[in-house]
């Protein structure tokens, strides 16, 4: 089984993190910048930040055969913060790096004017550079911020086959079915959406323009419930080119629309060449 | 009247006939479409300087390929590119090192390596030596190699080469990446790695074959021959 993990917080995880992942049949992953649970302060602490998932984490993720990207972009909670606005002009540097598959995570948190200014500035350097972008919706008042959320979508002129809503639940997941974007599902140990639950979205919603992801971070999550949610798929009666669509095909075809995916240069042999001579998977001496 | 002072310009490592060379390995590997558009990205940077640079130097790979280019050892094509776009910037001296600089520091790793490939291409003295002590502070192997190319080789102090010998035998980089490993090793370098070697055997690992290379007799001795790299 392959699974691509359209959404995890790598800088957050450890290395035994990375060699489950890599057991239970992870081989590429998508890490958008996001907050790191501290506020930042500084602009210069967000192209840190940046270079680090352009740089170091990428790396970090071939020593155990596995394909790292990332989104780029100012998170909600932090575009609150004026001190952190100038990040905005510095985006569009980033954007033009390979390893940037999309703009994200952008969208709304307390649902805010600072916020929405953020959000729909980043719609537009999405469309200015060809890339899909990654909403993040609110977790209070989610389904406000849900439909809200459309219409800024709809506002920038983005078309919504570029645009993935995140971290959808039973409640929201109608709406955004309907508006041709994709939907994306981040499946935890508790809160968001359990896989027994995304087993009964994909029975009611079907396996097209679906995405699920562990959003696994520096929080209580867990980035193997994609494939403990690939598992309750295959139990629940879906066949393996089922599983292979939602956790594999469908994050590919998502992502590929930034024309910078490229999985057939990287491969087992690559992967585990790497492994075996390198200081991170070696302890760094 | 007093003089003209006179300041010596910079100079690159490599010759005319080395930059030659690498353009011809370079147009040998492209697709007549890429060689087209190579023309007309370095003729930009000629024209327009650094800012025609902004959206070539990342997207680098994506348009040339990022597989091995032949007859450079370790070097992929797109190292091969970023190195032409830079050596066609209408800058010199330290105006060069400065924009050379700044595409490392605002570069992916890709370009961080592409920028340190360049750098003995570049006329840029010793002004370069910012970036690469950069490079050997990661733990990044790509880096690490790329730093450890001709121009550290050229203008790297001895005190911070054998380091960065010593940390390729930690990493796991083989030895023969490193440019002037033979000219440069010493008695010093030889007892840092009789020392690593030590501590490997007394741990119950296993030690690099090619430390061999630095950790010899014949190390020792030709110290005492020549000296040049200690200031």
């Amino acid at each position: 089984m392959r699974i691509f993990d359209p959404h995890i917080h790598m800088t957050s995880r450890t290395t035994d993190d990375y060699k489950a992942m890599h057991a239970a049949g992870v081989r590429a992953l998508v890490e958008p910048a996001f907050w790191l649970g501290q506020p930042r302060t500084h602009p210069a602490s967000f192209t840190d930040y940046f270079d680090s998932l352009l740089g170091w984490e990428p790396y970090r993720a071939a020593q155990f055969g596995i394909r790292h990207y990332c989104t780029i972009g100012l998170n909600p909670k932090e575009a609150n913060d004026p001190r952190c606005l100038p990040v905005l002009d510095l985006l569009p540097r980033y954007l033009a790096k390979d390893g940037v598959v999309a703009v994200g995570e952008i969208g709304y948190d307390t649902v805010t004017d600072a916020e929405e200014l953020a959000f729909a500035r980043q719609l537009e350097l999405a469309v200015e550079h060809g890339l899909p972008a990654l909403v993040h919706t609110p977790h209070r008042d989610k389904a406000g911020g849900t439909r809200r959320s459309l219409d800024v979508v709809r506002a920038s002129g983005i078309d919504p086959a570029l645009v993935v809503l995140d971290h959808l639940n039973e409640i929201t997941v109608g709406e955004v079915a309907d508006s041709g974007c994709w939907m994306g599902f981040s499946i935890y140990p508790d809160t968001k959406m359990t896989a027994e639950r995304m087993v009964a979205v994909l029975k009611r919603f079907g396996t097209e323009r679906v995405l699920v992801n562990s959003a696994a971070d520096w929080g209580h999550s867990d980035p193997l419930l994609t494939r403990a949610t690939a598992d309750a798929m295959l139990a629940a009666g879906f066949d393996e080119d089922d599983v292979d669509r939602v956790l594999w095909r469908n994050p590919v075809s998502f992502y590929g629309q930034s024309g910078r995916l490229d999985l057939d240069g990287y491969n087992e042999t690559q992967a585990a060449g790497l492994f075996a001579g390198n200081s991170v998977a070696r302890g760094g001496s | 009247m007093t003089a003209p002072t006179l300041t010596q310009a910079p100079e690159a490592v490599h010759g005319a006939l080395t930059v030659r060379t690498l353009r011809e390995c370079l147009l040998s590997v492209l697709s007549p479409d890429q060689r087209n558009r190579f023309v007309r990205d370095t003729a930009a940077v000629a024209e327009l300087g650094a800012a025609a640079l902004d959206t070539r130097f990342p997207a680098a790979g994506r348009y040339y390929g990022r597989g091995p280019l032949p007859g450079w050892a370790g070097w992929s094509v797109e190292d091969g590119i970023r190195t032409g776009l830079l050596l066609r910037l209408p800058a010199q001296g330290d105006d060069l090192a400065a924009e050379a600089a700044a595409r490392y520091r605002g570069g992916d790793a890709a370009e961080r390596r592409g920028v340190l490939r360049a750098l003995p291409f570049l006329p840029v003295g010793a002004a370069g030596l910012t970036l690469t002590d950069d490079a050997l502070r990661t733990n990044d192997t790509r880096l690490i190699s790329a730093a450890l190319g001709p121009y550290a080789r050229a203008h790297l102090d001895q005190y911070r080469w054998r380091q960065a010998v010593l940390k390729c035998l930690f990493t796991g980089i083989p030895l023969h990446r490193v440019a002037g490993l033979h000219e440069r090793r010493d008695a010093e370098l030889a007892r840092m790695a009789e020392g690593f070697a030590a501590e490997r055997r007394a741990a119950g690992r296993t030690v690099p074959a090619d430390l061999w290379l630095v950790a010899t007799q014949e190390a020792a001795d030709v110290t005492a021959d020549r000296a040049p790299y200690d200031a």
